[in-house]
Order: structure tokens, then sequence, then C-alpha cells
């Protein structure tokens, strides 16, 4: 089957500073899949040089078969990815209800805005609960939904996730994993950026291993979570 | 003796009411701009001014209609606030704040030079003039009643657009995170510029209504200027409700404090209230939180 999201051979850094070498990664339909690593090892910027936040020096991103390495940041939305950034990045003094609308600024998204909007209280009633709430005055664990609720309402083909879990106090973490699964299993196509490596492998189909801006192994969870030198070097047993 | 006196009162209340509602719609563009791009247009008084002669020019010398005029000095000082944006703002747009004002407060002499060069320094009116209405024994003026009609209307509209169209949420967001805004499929550049010729648009209607009161000159920007610019402040630069309410505050002390004593000690206890304020609130009336 062919790849959702392809990579191939990607460099990307910050200014003179390469944080990414050569990394060649893919992302199937329906597919969950999780790039861990250590703090530092270049996860969060590989997500913001998928998104172009940031440009791409080498290589190729292609999504379902169309490159798109020169195209600016807020046309990569329109080619169906959405992105849960680090650390939430909600607008904190606008409201959960504007926060959401945010997700669903493109015009082709603002036809659907009533229909996801109901799609994403029925998956965080929470969220319905708080909807006039400023978005800035919620729990982590709240403003995690909300960021994750925004990216869904534009109908994202394939979602990232960056570092959903940190900072959360452990029971929400829990929570947060569970809607991840949940999406999972619901079909959706996620590509997520964990320290929390013992967690997140249990709910990915497949999971790269990234090391100083290389991939330095790749696999089916199980497999990886399974591995001696992961267990030893992330999990410490 | 007494009822007289509360009626002169009265009158003096009310026309600080119409009065706090053009200021609210002069502080209101340079308060948009500010809020969403974090930079203050120095010159946001000669926008104004470039709108007076705009309708002078176009009514006066060249016998277009007024109402068409107006429009057209409207769209005009848009796409001035646009051009501002893109030639002036943008190249300093991550430039220390000093630097920010220099550059805008350098527009202003600009402007000021250019309207000099143009129309000279002779004070040039549209010769329309709104008749008084009087209401019992209290005199108003009709311009200043459409100017608060108008300023009020513009105000509602802007306010709606904010907070109900997908633009204007765009437009409040990305005041609280620029970096994140294309992950929405933003475009930040598209937004800045489309504020600005907001901010633009708002000064050319604030034109519209000041022509009517005031003759043009090169120098009218100085004498509602600063005005503008320290009710912004009183309300806590880039609070557009703060900017709202300070505008009614000051326009009080100086109608009514012109009404105890005379005009002109009118602006000396509103600038005496603002010292104070600046002292007690140094981040304005409602401040923005950050």
């Amino acid at each position: 089957m062919k790849p959702m999201l392809q990579i191939e051979n990607l460099s990307a850094g910050y200014g003179g500073f390469q944080a990414l070498f050569d990394v060649t990664l893919e992302v199937r339909a329906g597919e969950s899949v999780a790039v861990i690593g250590p703090n530092g090892a270049g996860k969060t910027t590989l997500l913001r040089a998928i998104s172009k936040l940031i440009d791409t020096t080498a290589g190729s991103l292609s999504m379902e078969g169309v490159r798109y390495n020169e195209r600016p940041a807020h046309e990569v939305i329109s080619l169906g990815i959405a992105q849960v950034p680090e650390g939430r990045r909600l607008f904190p003094r606008l409201t959960v209800e504007d926060n959401l609308k945010m997700g669903a600024f493109l015009p082709a998204a603002r036809a659907m805005h009533d229909q996801r909007l109901q799609m994403v209280y029925s998956l965080f009633p929470r969220m319905k609960e708080r909807r006039l709430q400023m978005a800035g005055t919620m729990s982590g664990g709240e403003q995690q939904m909300c960021a994750i609720g925004r990216a869904l309402m534009s109908g994202p083909k394939l979602l990232l996730l960056d570092e959903p879990s940190a900072g959360l106090a452990p029971v929400v973490v829990q929570s947060i994993f569970e809607v991840i699964r949940k999406m999972s299993a619901e079909g959706y196509t996620v590509l997520i950026v964990e320290q929390n490596i013992q967690q997140v492998l249990k709910v990915v189909d497949r999971a790269y291993l990234l090391e100083i801006g290389r991939i330095r192994a790749s696999g089916p969870a199980a497999e990886l979570l399974a591995s001696d030198d992961i267990r030893r070097a992330y999990l410490g047993v | 003796m007494d009822s007289i006196f509360d009626i002169f009162l009265l009158e003096a209340v009310l026309n600080g009411l119409l009065l706090g509602g053009l200021l609210a719609l002069l502080s209101l563009g340079l308060n948009l701009i500010f809020g969403v791009i974090d930079v203050v247009w120095i010159c946001y008084a000669e926008l104004i001014m470039v709108g007076m002669y705009a309708i002078w020019w176009l009514h006066s010398a060249h016998g277009v209609p007024l109402m068409l005029a107006f429009v057209l000095a409207i769209a005009f000082v848009a796409a001035l606030g646009a051009a501002m944006h893109h030639f002036i703002v943008r190249p300093v747009l991550n430039a220390e704040p000093i630097n920010q004002l220099l550059v805008t407060g350098g527009v202003l002499f600009l402007l000021q030079a250019l309207a000099t060069v143009a129309f000279g320094v002779e004070f040039r009116n549209i010769g329309v003039r709104l008749p008084g209405v009087n209401i019992g024994e209290m005199s108003f003026s009709l311009s200043r009643m459409v100017a608060f009609g108008v300023a009020a209307v513009a105000i509602a509209v802007t306010y709606l657009f904010l907070n109900r169209t997908y633009m204007g949420t765009a437009i409040r967001a990305i005041s609280q995170d620029r970096t994140i805004m294309p992950l929405m499929g933003v475009n930040p550049s598209r937004v800045y510029l489309l504020t600005s010729a907001m901010g633009g648009g708002l000064a050319g209607l604030a034109a519209c209504l000041l022509v009517l009161q005031y003759d043009v000159h090169p120098a009218i920007g100085l004498s509602f200027g600063p005005l503008t610019f320290l009710i912004c402040v009183l309300g806590g630069l880039g609070n557009l409700v703060g900017g709202f309410v300070a505008a009614f505050v000051f326009a009080q002390f100086i109608s009514v404090g012109g009404f105890f004593l005379q005009l002109e000690w009118g602006y000396v206890i509103a600038f005496v209230f603002f010292i104070m304020t600046m002292f007690w609130k140094p981040e304005g009336l409602l401040s923005k939180r950050r």
C-alpha cells in the first residue's frame, strides 16, 4: 500500500544548526506511528518540519504522493495535515469555542464547522461544558483535549501530536493515551512524538527511534518494546 | 436658577457623551493595530489628516459629490494603511520598539511635509456646516450627533466582525500566539495587512466625521493625535474595551470640566486625571493581561 505521509532523506535545522540528518519515515493510511527518543533528539523539529514551520534543507516531504517541500506553512493544513503543537499552544484569552473555531479556519472546513464541533464535543464532553471558558484558565489535561479538538476541527487525514503527555499528571496522561488509542481505533491516522516511551508503544502500531537527529531503529511497537537496547536505554529495566 | 444650572450640566454631560463616541472611534483603529501587531502608529492622526485632505480635494476642488468623496477617502486611507504596513512596519516588525516608534514617527513628519507641499499651510474647509439642534433649553451640534451615531455603528460593526467571523477570530488569536497561526491555515502576513487596512479604513471614517466639524491643515493631526494616543494608554494599549471606556471617561472630564471652569481647563483636568491614573495604574484602566 502507498504511504500517506512519506519523508525521504530529510535534513532540517535552525539557522546554522542542523537538527535532523537524512531522516526517512513513512505513515500509511489508518496507521498510528510513534517517533520516540530522548530529549533533544529532534522529535519536535521533525514535526515542525513536516508542518513546514521550519524550512527543510534537503530531502523530500510528500503527502499522498504530492511533494510539498516548497509550500508555505499555512498551506500544509489544506493537504490534510493538522498538528497539536508541543505545549498545546492554545489561545489563552479566547474561549474554548473560539479556539475550536480557529481549527476550522480553512474555507473547506468552515462548511463542516457545526458537524465537527458536535464530534469534538462527543469525544470530549468536558469541552462542551467549558465551551465559553477562556482556554488559558483550564487545567493542563483539559487544554490538551482542546488542542486535540482544535486540530480535529480541520478534518485532517493525518494528525500530528507533539508530546501530548508532557507536563500532565499521571492520571491525566492515562486518559490522553486512552483518547489516542480510541482515535486510532476509529481509523484516524496518527503520528505521535513522545518521551513517554513505555506508554506510547502500547497504543501505536509502529515506531521509529530518533537519536541526535538520526533514525536509529524502527519496527512494530511490540518489537521495540521488547528490544533489549530500548529497554536498557529508555525504560530503565 | 438651580434648574437652569442643572440643564446646562446635563447639556455638558450629553455633549461629553457625543464627544466620547468620536474619541472612541479615533482610538479604535490605533488600538486595534497595536493590539494585533504590537506596533504603535505614532502617525495615526496624520492618516486622518490625509483622509480629510482627500475629501476636500475630491469634493471642494473637483466637485465630486460629498458621499462619494467620503467612500473614496475611506478606501484611499485603508489602502494607505495597508501600504503603511507593507512598506514601513513590516521591515521593522522584529526590531526594537524604539526603532518602530521612530519609523512611524518619521512617517508623521513625512505626511505633514507632503501635505504642506501639496496644499500649503492654509486652513481648508469643505463648506458644509450642519446646523445646531435645540432640545428644550439645551443646544447640540448636529455634526457631533451624526459623528456619535456613525462612530457607534462603526464600533459595533468592528466588534461583531472581531467576534463573529473567522477572520475576526484570527485577528484576536494572532495577537496571542503569532507563530502557530500557520498550523490553522492562517497566513499571518495577510492578517496583519488586513488589520492595517481596517485601521486605515477607520481613520478614513474618522476623517469624514471630523471634516464636518473642523478645517483641515497640515498640522491638524497634532490637535487630536496626542489625545487619541493618551486614550489608548489610559484604557490599556491594545485593549479595545478599555479604550472605549477611556474615551468616554476622557470626554466627560473635558466636557464637564470645561462646564465648571473654562473649555481649556477641561483638557487640563483630563490630562491631570491621565497622569494620576498612570501613577496609580500604569498598565491602564482595564489592563490587557500579558
